[in-house]
């Protein structure tokens, strides 16, 4: 027999529910404490997208992107939960407004970080202006809150990964979560190989799509500073980490981040696959690093140590 | 899209007191099930949105059968299909009303 559900407490819950297999609101559920989430601009307001009733597309009551505030270890958060299953967590014009009118509040607060679930393919193609912009006006959404102290914290760990325009965002937030499935990069991979052919990138190559976008590669480059294990319990507390972690935002900060990144452009500029960046950074056997366990590969990653806490 | 929009009369009133509920995503062979509670007692109805166009006698069939087992009196079911089969749509009706027959807000 299994123990009722009631019996359950929300951390085992938590802890039992893959963040990939899960909707972003159940996401959001078990990320924050029980029953802590309030929506703004909720389904039954029926903000649906104005531009997919010209296509003859199906719509959703709230365009695909759950935000709110709740709290997390009792502390205010706010929330933003893209659903990576309704046409891929693309970005749309109600959806990015959405994402956009709650940085801005939080920057208006000052006080409050946000937190992304990101789980998105980039721009909704049928409203492409649109969402093209909304990607710039959230961009600008981030940095200005970043630039007022709120911390900004991205968690990435859904079906659709981070690609497009999601990858820009990301770019931008104070830190970032990651787990294995949970993929980050602009260009997806059959738009590489689209544009530059099947030897460049071949994108039915499983393998090669996860150690050049996925969640461990990411960590080990630094992209992402924390490593997460598939489930709700693990990005919560990679949450927490984070919020504990993050600094103020000036000019240093960017001219570290900056150092950063031209440092790993020295280092691995001329490497032709990830295996080759990982030897680099004197992992033994780095064949094998896709292979490892969630545990084992954190502890690779934290004795490896390239994070990038004093840049971003 | 075809829309389509069922009423029914019902025998009772559907339990719990939230106001306002909803399960799914639209998907391929998915759906997204809103239900608020905003009808007389003895009333019910659905509102369907839905990217298969021509299956109307088999919704007609899912929702008797639905009304008939669940009686959600009260309650507005407003659905965005993306093409799911009569099992998936049972599943989230059934889903939908389990989830506003809590208490709460």
């Amino acid at each position: 027999m299994t123990a009722p559900l009631k019996d359950i407490t929300p951390a085992e819950r938590a802890r039992s529910t893959s963040f990939y297999e899960a909707s972003a609101r159940t996401r959001l559920e078990l990320l924050l404490d029980a029953g802590s989430f309030v929506e703004f601009i909720g389904p039954e307001q029926r903000e649906v997208s104005p531009h997919l009733k010209i296509f003859d597309l199906p719509e959703q009551f709230d365009d695909g992107i759950v935000v709110g505030h709740g709290r997390l270890d009792g502390a205010q958060v706010f929330v933003a939960a893209q659903e990576g299953r309704f046409m891929g967590g693309a970005f749309g014009e109600v959806h990015g407004a959405k994402l956009t009118g709650l940085l801005r509040a939080a920057r208006q607060i000052g006080s409050i970080p946000v937190l992304i679930l990101f789980d998105t393919g980039g721009v909704r193609l049928q409203e492409a202006n649109a969402g093209e912009l909304a990607i710039a006006e959230i961009m600008r959404a981030v940095m200005e809150a970043r630039s007022s102290g709120v911390k900004v914290i991205g968690l990435i760990g859904g079906r659709s990964g981070c690609y497009g325009g999601g990858g820009l965002i990301a770019g931008c937030c104070s830190a970032l979560a990651v787990s294995e499935p949970g993929r980050i990069a602009v260009s997806g991979p059959e738009v590489i190989e689209t544009n530059r052919g099947v030897e460049e990138f071949d994108s039915r190559d499983r393998a090669l799509v996860w150690r050049t976008m996925g969640g461990k590669h990411r960590r080990l480059l630094g992209a992402a500073d924390v490593f997460a294990a598939d489930n709700v319990q693990d990005f919560r507390e990679a949450a927490l980490e984070l919020l504990g972690l993050v600094g103020p935002l000036g000019l240093e900060r960017l001219k570290a981040e900056q150092e950063r990144l031209a440092d790993r452009l020295r280092r691995y500029g001329a490497c032709e696959d990830a295996v080759d960046i990982w030897t680099a950074e004197g992992i033994v056997h780095a064949e094998t690093v896709p292979e490892l366990p969630a545990d084992q590969f954190i502890a690779l990653a934290d004795r490896i140590g390239r994070t990038s806490r004093d840049a971003r | 899209m075809e829309d389509l929009r069922f009423q029914h009369r019902v025998r009772t009133r559907a339990g719990g007191t939230r106001q306002s509920a909803i399960v799914g995503v639209v998907a391929s062979g998915n759906l997204e099930v809103l239900v608020e509670r905003v009808l007389p007692d003895a009333e019910c109805a659905l509102d369907i949105k839905t990217a298969a166009i021509g299956f109307g006698e088999v919704w007609t069939a899912v929702v008797g059968d639905f009304v008939e087992r669940y009686s959600p009196g009260g309650l507005r079911f407003s659905i965005n299909d993306g093409g799911a089969r009569p099992d998936t749509v049972s599943l989230r009706l059934a889903q939908a009303v389990r989830l506003i027959a809590e208490n709460g807000q």
